[in-house]
């Protein structure tokens, strides 16, 4: 919402400059977006009466003017333009001057001849033909203003307001008006609020003579309020009301079309104006469009109703989308001779689901949707039909129809002094809250606070506590602590998941932040079979577009796209990670499981399938989940069938980890080996050690034996390793595998494994009998396998 | 023993010819005859200066050991000067004892001293070798960095741990009512226009807000409530540098008997201090949300004009930081807490701009591409 000061200036006597004013305005709850001076920039442009204007001696398309501007001598000026003549009173850029846009003028030699400074055209001081419908766009603009020679052309032309632009939350319908500001205004600056009476000097012949009205469905109109205008006399309408049109940001038209606008804007109630010649059978019937019903809206758009939304017809047709926007017919036309002026309420959630299903969001229908003041229909058409006698525009028709089904009647709030000091942590008095509420247009009936219709959104007493600490000055309001004690703390599934990304970071993984929606497309890219049950998701019925589409039932996709954005901004690797949901849907139930995983994704540099294994180990390490094997996996689709693992806790499943299938890779335009991991948090998080326990350090020393083992190259060393484990028993402490070596020496179809076993027993030093006896059992438990020892 | 005598024989031959004399006697190692007093002093004497002459020469430690044990060892010259003791008299063994003592002390204190100065000169000629050129780069470890949002999340999350709040999660793909409905904002409430909504079917929706957990919470639990829920929120926002349909909130809530709108002050005025700095000036100003009332929005004074107005506080002096106020009586009855018994607060930030403004990031878009020449600047 606009507002022009100088229209504020009818109903608040305020003096004050637009910093101050915007900024106690903000304090008070009407926030200030900002504000703009008019011909702000414009300088040393004043009023020129053209004295004589002379050929060029070498342009035959320039001439030389003599302009007087009140000064000792006239300021020699040569134009271009054509529509000059002498005693034509013109804006004149001296030398030194800005325009509207900041373009400076210097005089200078135009083809040889001194010009002191340029004539202006209307672009040039940033109007319009709307602002000045006598003048044209394209030659110099001819004053036929009220001024006099040597003034500046902002007074002249009355670019002097100022307009400052408040943001209107959607519960302050009333303020989307310059009387609804006033009162803010006058509330704020503690100055008395006048509100004009709108009255009528003659009135000739009775409305209900020539027009009947009939609302059908009254809940949804709950007030429609006719009167009419004949003899109409279109025209262009005056200054003063173009110059506060302008202010307002809305574009002049024509006098019976700027009323209803200028109403709109004063008082908030769109206005309808239709021309009485279209209205046919002299009725209008506000109802539910029929079945199949369509309308030619202003903007020549053919648009298809439906019975839910609630039209203004005449005896045959519908002739308007009621709150929303008038038909082809409805609309003033230059021979437009008797209207009918609407000034009806609609209900908000009716207008607002019309205008959103026909996508038309007009001016109108963003106020009727707030739900407008069914009380200020009568005083906004008399409004207009003062205005309409004020400016000349035709001969009001007396009498006014009402149907007013409002049934509207005040709300009623005890004030309860002592529960808002308490609720706000202030000690305001009675008076002073009293004062406040009749300041904002309240009325008291002793104890009883009588809300004024316009202000539907004080409901209950908090909503007055508002009113109170806000014009009591929210600044003034005490700080303090919260009584009483509490402990913050992290719960253990939030420690686990801070200990995970610790974890990764330590181990040189970046963290990323992905979209939680994909394109089903993406499943696709990730070579999902067409019948994966991964390929039902949650999906959004209105999307931005089909990336962002459904909500990812597994991670995959998310990770591949970073490291393919990565990839192909040239970072030579990288190492990533994250903490995201997966969204499952789940049969039978209304929202979907949202189930966290942590994803690591690796290319290039030193990393490889052991290094993200690694990376994984450590992390199971820290968290403490122990007992997991590994187990090869062939069978997803996105990996690497011969690099792929399982990560498994008995027969629960953990995560899986891999090199991604090269396939998937050329998907994403990676050239070059991915390998990602997918754990599951609440896997991990159920089968994390909570009690981790001190082991004491060894006394004994521990005794370490080599042992070089040849076996089939498709024995999983893990087996190898289950054999050591069960031979050496109690005593071994750890085994190292150093090296496995397949090719020269070694048989074809066979591989070399070399382990370091140490062995500790923790009450004595171990003899060289005791390893020698370990030994033993280690290499009978291999033999089973086809291990021998190599020789 | 035959190279210890003979060096021996060289250093006699330049003093005196009755050293002549004794060197000959050494050569013919049985001849006894009688030594005179004086010769020994002068042979003592002569060592005394030949041991500074030779440590002057001893530029390694090996050089130096020789010379000990030339002198000082146990076939050393001075043991072999020692040894013709025997052949004094009794008057005059002590004064030579005591000479070849001094003699003895002094050879033993010059080596040292030669050792130590040695030790010292090798000891700088090997940090002279090493020198490094120290601008040489460091050797790295791959270091993994906090994406910028939780590295400022946890921040946040950090400051009202202290100050005794819990920290809850919610879902994202979120019931209509929980959304909407009961935070005051039924079907057709004008204020959902402002929020695009992503639908998932009629009832069903992603959540616009984290205000949802405000009434997740009040279900579950009853006051004394003191909580904040972090999470991610979808508006229908086309990308551009300042926009994006999924973006980050932080939601606050407490309640129990006797909360006010001054706690609320007190509160959020603690946090933005703690967030931006104990000089950040704090100003509340009424603003509107259909689930609190009082509402207000807390702006900071711009950091970079203090107050004045420039072009990143768009002239207005003043940055936005986050929305609050007392939570909605009819909210409270929604969950199932009498209003008339307890009051609330409520607040919520987005964390994309607060983390914008820290790092002074300019496209919002940054964060969610992740490319690693942008994450590796935290």
């Amino acid at each position: 919402m606009n507002l022009s000061m100088k229209w504020l200036s009818d109903f608040v006597k305020l003096k004050v400059e637009p910093r101050e004013f915007s900024e106690r305005m903000s304090l008070s709850g009407s926030k200030v977006e900002g504000w703009e001076i008019e011909g702000e920039q414009i300088k040393n442009v004043v009023v020129g009466k053209i004295l004589s204007v002379d050929p060029h001696p070498d342009a035959d398309k320039l001439v030389i003017c003599q302009v007087d501007v009140g000064e000792a001598e006239p300021l020699q000026i040569v134009t271009g333009a054509t529509n000059v003549f002498p005693g034509a009173m013109v804006p004149v850029a001296k030398d030194q001057s800005v325009l509207a846009d900041g373009k400076e003028i210097h005089k200078g030699k135009l083809r040889g001849v001194v010009s002191n400074g340029m004539l202006c055209s209307l672009g040039e001081l940033g109007l319009t033909a709307h602002d000045f419908p006598y003048a044209i766009e394209d030659g110099i603009f001819i004053l036929e203003e009220d001024c006099r020679i040597g003034q500046d052309i902002r007074s002249a032309i009355g670019l002097d307001d100022t307009s400052v632009e408040f943001e209107i939350t959607p519960n302050r319908p009333d303020c989307l008006s310059v009387i609804g500001l006033a009162r803010e205004v006058a509330a704020t600056f503690d100055k008395p609020f006048t509100l004009h009476q709108p009255k009528l000097q003659q009135e000739s012949g009775n409305i209900q003579d020539l027009l009947a009205v009939s609302v059908e469905n009254p809940q949804l109109c709950p007030r429609y309020v006719a009167r009419m205008v004949k003899n109409i006399k279109i025209g262009p309408s005056p200054r003063w009301m173009r110059e506060r049109l302008r202010a307002s940001g809305v574009r002049p038209i024509n006098n019976i079309v700027d009323i209803t606008n200028y109403v709109m804007l004063e008082y908030g109630q769109p206005m309808h104006a239709f021309d009485y010649r279209y209205v046919e059978g002299g009725k209008i019937v506000v109802r539910n469009a029929q079945p199949g019903e369509s309308i030619m809206t202003l903007d020549g758009v053919e648009r298809q109703l439906s019975p839910e939304m609630l039209v203004i017809c005449d005896a045959k047709k519908p002739s308007a989308v009621a709150g929303v926007m008038g038909g082809e017919y409805s609309g003033i036309m230059d021979d437009t001779n008797t209207i009918v002026f609407e000034s009806a309420c609609f209900l908000g959630s009716s207008v607002r689901t019309t205008a959103r299903k026909l996508g038309m969001r007009t001016e109108s229908s963003s106020r009727f949707e707030k739900g407008l003041d069914s009380e200020t229909c009568i005083p906004a058409v008399m409004r207009a039909c003062e205005l309409v006698e004020m400016l000349g525009a035709g001969e009001v028709v007396g009498g006014m129809i009402d149907v007013d089904h409002s049934g509207y009647q005040p709300t009623k709030i005890l004030l309860n002094p002592q529960w808002i000091n308490q609720f706000i942590g202030i000690d305001v008095s009675r008076e002073e809250m009293v004062t406040i509420l009749e300041k904002i247009g309240c009325q008291m009936k002793g104890d009883t606070i009588i809300v004024p219709s316009f202000r539907k959104d004080l409901e209950h007493k908090a909503d007055i506590a508002e009113e109170i600490a806000r014009f009591y000055g929210y600044d003034k309001i005490p700080s303090t602590a919260i009584r009483g004690t509490a402990q913050g703390a992290l719960t253990e599934y939030q420690k686990f998941e801070r200990t995970v990304r610790e974890t990764l970071l330590a181990q040189g993984c970046y963290e990323i932040s992905t979209y939680s929606f994909i394109s089903p497309k993406y499943y696709d890219k990730i070579c999902l079979p067409a019948d994966s049950p991964l390929r039902k998701s949650v999906v959004i019925l209105n999307p931005l577009g089909e990336d962002t589409s459904v909500m990812r039932t597994i991670v995959i996709p998310s990770m591949m796209e970073i490291l393919s954005k990565n990839y192909n901004n040239r970072n030579a690797s990288a190492s990533l990670f994250e903490l995201s949901n997966e969204y499952i849907p789940v049969e039978g139930q209304e929202l979907p499981d949202e189930n966290p995983v942590i994803t690591i994704g690796q290319y290039g540099g030193s990393c490889d399938f052991f290094s993200l294994k690694g990376i994984v180990e450590n992390l199971l390490m820290v968290l403490g989940v122990s007992g997991v094997s590994i187990e090869a996996e062939s069978n997803l689709p996105y990996y690497h069938p011969g690099r792929c693992a399982k990560i498994l806790l008995q027969d629960r499943t953990l995560g899986t980890l891999g090199e991604i299938h090269p396939q998937v890779a050329e998907n994403y335009g990676i050239d070059t080996r991915v390998y990602v991991a997918r754990l599951d948090c609440r896997a991990l998080f159920e089968n994390r050690c909570q009690n981790k326990e001190y082991h004491p350090l060894p006394k004994f020393p521990a005794t370490t034996r080599d042992l070089a083992l040849l076996c089939d190259d498709s024995l999983p060393v893990q087996t190898i390793e289950n054999a050591i484990r069960a031979g050496a028993g109690k005593l071994l402490e750890r085994i190292d595998l150093f090296d496995v070596y397949k090719g020269k020496q070694i048989p074809e179809g066979k591989k070399s494994v070399a382990y370091n076993i140490t062995m500790r027993s923790p009450d004595r030093t171990l003899t060289d009998e005791d390893v020698a006896q370990a030994m033993e059992k280690i290499l009978n438990h291999l033999s089973t396998l086809g291990v021998s020892v190599r020789q | 023993m035959l190279a210890a005598g003979y060096t021996f024989l060289l250093a006699m031959a330049d003093s005196k010819s009755a050293g002549m004399k004794m060197a000959f006697v050494a050569m013919e190692r049985r001849v006894y005859f009688e030594v005179e007093v004086k010769d020994m002093k002068a042979a003592l004497e002569a060592i005394r200066q030949k041991i500074v002459v030779e440590l002057q020469d001893a530029h390694d430690m090996q050089t130096l050991e020789n010379i000990r044990v030339k002198f000082l060892g146990k076939k050393g010259e001075l043991t072999a000067i020692l040894k013709q003791m025997g052949k004094l008299s009794p008057e005059e063994r002590p004064v030579i004892g005591q000479l070849a003592n001094e003699i003895r002390v002094f050879m033993e204190e010059h080596i040292a001293t030669r050792s130590a100065q040695l030790k010292n000169e090798l000891t700088m000629q090997k940090l002279k070798e090493e020198k490094l050129d120290v601008t040489l780069p460091g050797k790295k470890h791959p270091l993994g960095k906090k994406h910028p949002l939780n590295l400022v999340l946890d921040e946040i999350e950090e400051i009202f741990l202290g100050m005794g709040f819990d920290i809850v999660q919610g879902p994202e793909v979120e019931l209509d009512y929980y959304n909407f409905e009961a935070l005051n904002m039924p079907k057709d409430h004008p204020a959902r226009d402002t929020q695009d909504t992503f639908y998932i079917s009629d009832n069903v929706l992603l959540r616009t807000q984290t205000s949802p957990m405000q009434v997740r919470v009040m279900e579950q639990k009853k006051p004394p409530i003191r909580i904040i829920a972090p999470g991610r929120v979808y508006r229908s926002d086309a990308i551009d540098a300042t926009h994006s349909p999924l973006f980050h909130q932080i939601e606050g809530l407490v309640v129990d008997r006797g909360i006010t709108m001054a706690d609320l002050k007190g509160t959020l005025e603690i946090f933005a201090k703690r967030l931006y700095g104990e000089d950040c000036v704090v100003r509340f100003r009424p603003h509107h949300f259909p689930f609190t009332e009082p509402s207000a929005e807390l702006d900071c004074m711009c950091f970079h004009c203090h107050g004045k107005g420039c072009r990143l506080c768009k002239g207005e002096g003043w940055i936005e930081l986050l929305g609050c106020g007392m939570v909605h009586p009819k909210v409270l009855s929604n969950c199932g807490i009498d209003p008339e018994i307890y009051s609330g607060f409520a607040f919520g930030l987005g964390l994309e701009r607060v983390v914008m403004r820290r790092f002074n990031i300019d496209d919002l878009r940054l964060f969610y591409e992740n490319d690693l020449r942008f994450l590796n600047q935290f």
